[in-house]
């Protein structure tokens, strides 16, 4: 499992990677998924269904976090955009 | 003869002065906000990369390019690559669907009739701004919208600031490329129609031309 970062400036970065099957691994990830979260990033992991379908689903915990999830997409959280100039 | 020398040095001295004044004015005031605006990183205790890289924003550009490019299907990756935003339909149905535009709101419309109902604007501005910048790569700012209304519509409309359109975007310019998208969709179906007859007749074809439904339903 790989934790990606959306950055300005950079595109993603690989925050952390590793197997969750091996206990110290998936500590880590946990650690690393903790940080980022109390960093004010929200947590998406990219999905497909049976049919094909692309999707994402936001996660709240490393928990919700399908065991066989090959990436976690961590991007800042939304904000309502600034308030913006009228064109008219 | 000295004296009208004089003369004429005083006169073209004053005359470049005149010239040269504006210019030696806008680089002193360039010249000052730079420094002031050094003075202000400095203050606030960020290192800041203040000078705009263009080769680094290119380069962030083509990940996250890349990166939207194995989140989203082929179609809708084909999509923003022709025309630079994205389509989405509602979750609920396909009563309405949302445009996502880097950096601008997302356009929520009726297919149907192609009338315009809400500008969102929402923003994932990252305050740690790394490269002095708090923008994602135009990509990044895609997928980051793509991510929150496939998983979340509603909390991410809620978060959004909801304007009438005109607000942000140039409704005849969403009309344009409302139309832009009918004429790619009907030439995609023409290629895909034109590649299934070529793989009929046993020759390779283009194959893999995703339609409405081949690889996201509710996508595009």
């Amino acid at each position: 499992m790989k934790f990606l970062r959306l950055k300005p400036g950079h595109g993603e970065m690989v925050l952390a990677e590793g197997d969750v099957e091996i206990v110290e691994q998936e500590r880590e990830l946990i650690e690393a998924f903790r940080r980022e979260l109390d960093a004010g990033m929200w947590a998406a992991v990219p999905t497909e269904t049976h049919d094909g379908r692309r999707e994402a689903e936001l996660v709240k915990s490393f928990a919700e976090v399908p065991r066989d999830a090959e990436r976690v997409i961590f991007f800042p959280r939304a904000a309502g955009g600034a308030p913006g100039t009228a064109l008219f | 003869m000295l004296f009208a020398l004089g003369t004429a040095a005083l006169v073209l001295t004053a005359l470049v002065w005149e010239l040269a004044r504006p210019a030696l004015r806008a680089g002193l005031a360039r010249a000052y906000a730079r420094a002031q605006r050094t003075l202000l990183a400095e203050a606030s205790g960020h290192v800041l990369a203040l000078d705009y890289d263009p080769g680094r924003e290119r380069r962030a550009e083509q990940r996250a390019r890349e990166l939207l490019r194995s989140c989203v299907n082929e179609r809708e990756w084909a999509m923003y690559r022709d025309l630079g935003f994205l389509r989405v339909w509602e979750r609920s149905g396909a009563r309405y669907a949302y445009l996502i535009y880097p950096h601008k709101p997302i356009v929520a419309y009726v297919p149907e009739s192609g009338a315009l109902l809400s500008e969102y604007c929402v923003a994932f501005p990252d305050h740690s701004r790394p490269y002095g910048s708090a923008r994602l790569p135009d990509a990044d700012d895609v997928l980051a919208k793509w991510m929150a209304l496939a998983a979340d519509e509603r909390r991410l409309i809620a978060d959004a600031n909801m304007h009438l359109p005109g607000r942000q975007i140039d409704p005849d310019r969403v009309r344009r490329d409302l139309a832009r998208l009918a004429r790619w969709e009907r030439e995609r179906e023409s290629l895909s129609v034109t590649a299934g007859n070529a793989t009929r007749a046993g020759h390779p074809g283009l194959g893999g031309w995703g339609g409405r439904g081949s690889n996201n339903v509710r996508a595009t």
